[in-house]
């Protein structure tokens, strides 16, 4: 399961440029602070090889199984 | 609320949560070297009460500072490992970690550096190298590429880089590696292993820095500096076979020295214990 901190994520769009499934992409949504949010649009695609966690600068994606 | 907004597992174990988000750009390399290190010290298992983290002046002196739970000393610029000296000696059985950027270790601390690696003394420096001094501004630092323009290079900087992961494994530190933080999961490997070996271990690790060091190059996005690692890096078992030409340009990644030497503060001990002997004899 993908798990996005709305609160913590800048929008540097590490995730969504790296995941090798392209499981993760930009979306229309802006948190607090104004920064455009990543989205999980393909979850069944997702392999859990947890590169978008470990990427992440904010520490605002956890990968966990269901 | 504080509760829910972290939920990270070893976040909640090694941070002090009330202060993320976190203090860099978005986008930022430290930011991932935060995360990487984390991970680390998590499947390390390592209580946060026996770590002391030693910072200097910089972005990525902001890494530990703030944000891990262990004792902190956010000391004076370039002056890190000079104070991680001091408490290793004092206090042996703490784990001493000092992270710190490009500036601060290769730049103002360049000769506690090779001093420290040649005593070889049981600390680990993670030296975060952003190839600018990205804090005031981006200005040329010794790690910046030769050719490229800074904030102090308008023209391109006309001074070669330094190789400070060569430098280390040259003055007799017992690990050296360098990895990228494309390279998330080598790196998180090459930290356990630094933080295991005993002796003086070094892990540089190339991080993007997409506002102070991006406005120069044109590379505004965190991922154009992480494709730019994957493109330019090269194996140090493929780097060996190359010549110096091919190499120009290119970041040559993985572990570069592994040795076992004799460490200082056990060796200090010693000669202690025996001058305490015969002086009581």
């Amino acid at each position: 399961m993908i798990t996005i901190n709305e609160e913590l994520c800048k929008g540097c769009e590490i995730c969504t440029d790296f995941c090798p499934k392209k499981v993760l992409a930009s979306s229309n949504t802006i948190n607090k602070k104004g920064y455009y949010l990543p989205a999980a649009t393909h979850k069944d695609k997702c392999t859990g090889c947890r590169l978008c966690e470990l990427m992440c600068p904010e520490l605002a994606i956890l990968i966990s199984k269901e | 609320m504080k509760e829910d907004k972290i939920f990270h597992p070893r976040a909640n174990k090694y941070l002090r949560t009330e202060m993320l988000p976190t203090a860099f750009c978005p986008g930022c390399g430290c930011g991932t070297v935060l995360n990487g290190f984390l991970q680390a010290l998590d499947e390390l298992k390592l209580d946060p009460k026996e770590l002391v983290f030693v910072t200097g002046i910089g972005c990525s002196s902001w890494i530990p500072s703030p944000y891990f739970k262990g004792d902190t000393l956010h000391t004076t610029h370039g002056r890190p490992i000079a104070f991680a000296t001091g408490v290793k000696v004092m206090k042996p059985d703490m784990k001493v970690i000092v992270i710190a950027g490009d500036g601060d270790i290769a730049g103002i601390g360049g000769n506690h550096l090779i001093h420290a690696a040649r005593r070889n003394i049981d600390i680990s420096v993670f030296m975060v190298n952003n190839w600018n001094y990205g804090m005031t501004g981006g200005q040329v630092s010794p790690t910046t590429p030769f050719g490229v323009r800074t904030g102090t290079t308008p023209y391109g900087s006309a001074e070669h880089q330094l190789e400070a992961a060569e430098v280390v494994a040259a003055a007799g530190a017992n690990y050296v590696a360098r990895w990228t933080t494309y390279h998330v999961f080598p790196m998180v490997k090459a930290m356990q292993e630094a933080l295991r070996v005993k002796g003086f271990s070094f892990v540089e690790i190339i991080a993007q820095c997409p506002v102070s060091y991006g406005k120069m190059v044109k590379m505004r996005r965190g991922s154009d500096f992480l494709k730019l690692y994957k493109e330019k890096s090269v194996k140090v078992e493929k780097a060996r076979q190359m010549s110096d030409e091919e190499l120009e340009g290119k970041i040559v990644v993985g572990k570069l020295k592994e040795r076992k030497r004799t460490e200082f503060v056990s060796t200090l001990r010693q000669i202690n214990e025996r001058f305490r002997q015969e002086l009581a004899n």
